[in-house]
């Protein structure tokens, strides 16, 4: 159970798709102008990984070597072009706006990554909990994207308004610039944040090093 | 002909691939750090891009009519046998070129551009001339946009930038200021 957990956490903040691989930038800078098509395009992206996880993890000793990249594509494609109908036939409007980005899902490196990394080599069960975590990370990391740029671009949150009629939206947030912007500044943030719990962890290993090597010294 | 004059600018420079779309993101960053490369890695997606633009329209005008379903599983086979095409096209005229692009080459598979290409081909349903200029106009705005990224990262490489900038948050803010200029080229049609 712990290695579920392990491997459910990890895609979530330590190996965060975005922010530490920096992969599928594609759309996560492409959709996400506001919080709902940042949710609704990380939500697509976890339907396809899920069940192209659970697929290529239950056939993987099935699967011959020399062409796993072309039956994972055609796998991936399949998923895909499932929720894109389903997405035109039930939300019609978040279909509008993510447009030709949701069939740009298949090649998003993030899960073709996943598949020949982990579920082509694990159990279902460690390869669901994987792209659950992954998944998780990159809706996570695509909101809050979506959030900053919805914020400062149109000064409201989920289509409600926040600072009242005073406030002068910075155009350039929603538009292209903005999302490179946005997402350099968490990228940084990010790493600011790492470093210095990098040099914490630096900073308190000495005193936990010291009296042994006092005692080695000793003796 | 005034068509595709506007269709071959507004794919390289008003809307960019890369810049504006947002497309081919991956070999945006990762080719870039070089100059020579880019150029390299910019010309092999023009090439790529111009067959699949044909492949595009010949399988939207002949098969897709009658199972539009199948528009992603047929897209994306056919660009993976073209780069395979160019693949050995090169690896047997020119093998100092295979070797100079590497593992770039097969990676043009996963870039989203050549995708975006096809689906917006068919999306805007150009006619085979529009859909070449098309594939044209977006292969030479993706390798201009390589070209001047690479530009700018090999002065950058020699200027003093704080160490937690550096790498890939101060690549972001370089694509975020060229993306800003190229913005600056929106009037381009309007005003003439």
């Amino acid at each position: 159970m712990s290695s579920f957990q392990a491997e459910l956490g990890k895609g979530i903040w330590k190996e965060n798709p975005v922010f530490v691989s920096a992969l599928g930038l594609c759309p996560a800078l492409a959709v996400t102008n506001s919080l709902i098509n940042g949710i609704a395009m990380g939500f697509a992206t976890f339907f396809v990984l899920f069940f192209s996880s659970l697929l290529v993890s239950l056939f993987r000793k099935l699967i011959p070597k020399p062409v796993r990249i072309s039956l994972y594509i055609l796998i991936i494609a399949t998923f895909v072009t499932i929720i894109d109908f389903a997405l035109a036939a039930v939300l019609p409007d978040v279909h509008k706006a993510l447009g030709a980005f949701i069939s740009l899902i298949v090649v998003n490196c993030l899960i073709l990554g996943r598949q020949e990394s982990f579920s082509s080599k694990n159990s279902v069960f460690l390869s669901l909990a994987d792209a659950i975590g992954m998944a998780g990370g990159f809706t996570l990391a695509l909101s809050m994207i979506g959030g900053v740029r919805e914020i400062l671009g149109s000064g409201s949150l989920l289509g409600y308004s926040l600072f009242g009629p005073s406030f002068e939206p910075w155009v350039i947030m929603i538009l292209p610039p903005g999302g490179f912007f946005t997402l350099g500044a968490l990228i940084l943030a990010f790493s600011w944040w790492k470093q210095r719990r990098d040099k914490r962890l630096e900073a308190e290993e000495p005193e936990e090093m010291e009296p042994n090597q006092f005692e080695g010294w000793a003796v | 002909m005034e068509n595709l004059i506007y269709i071959f600018f507004s794919a390289s420079i008003i809307n960019n691939f890369t810049l504006a779309y947002f497309l081919g993101l991956c070999p945006f960053f990762g080719v870039s750090g070089r100059l020579d490369t880019a150029f390299r890695m910019g010309l092999a997606n023009i090439f790529v891009m111009l067959i699949t633009s044909t492949c595009a329209f010949l399988l939207d005008t002949f098969v897709l009519k009658y199972a539009p379903y199948l528009k992603l599983i047929s897209f994306i086979f056919v660009i993976a046998s073209t780069v395979q095409l160019v693949e050995m096209i090169i690896k047997k005229i020119s093998p100092a070129l295979f070797k100079a692009l590497g593992i770039f080459l097969p990676l043009i598979t996963t870039n989203c551009a050549i995708l975006g290409l096809a689906l917006f081909q068919v999306s805007r349903q150009y006619t085979f001339v529009e859909g070449i200029v098309f594939a044209l106009g977006a292969g030479i705005g993706l390798t201009l946009a390589l070209v001047i990224m690479a530009g700018i990262r090999v002065d950058v490489e020699l200027a003093k930038v704080p160490k937690l900038l550096q790498g890939v948050a101060m690549n972001f803010f370089i694509a975020g200021m060229l993306s800003l200029a190229f913005m600056g080229f929106a009037g381009l049609f309007s005003a003439g």
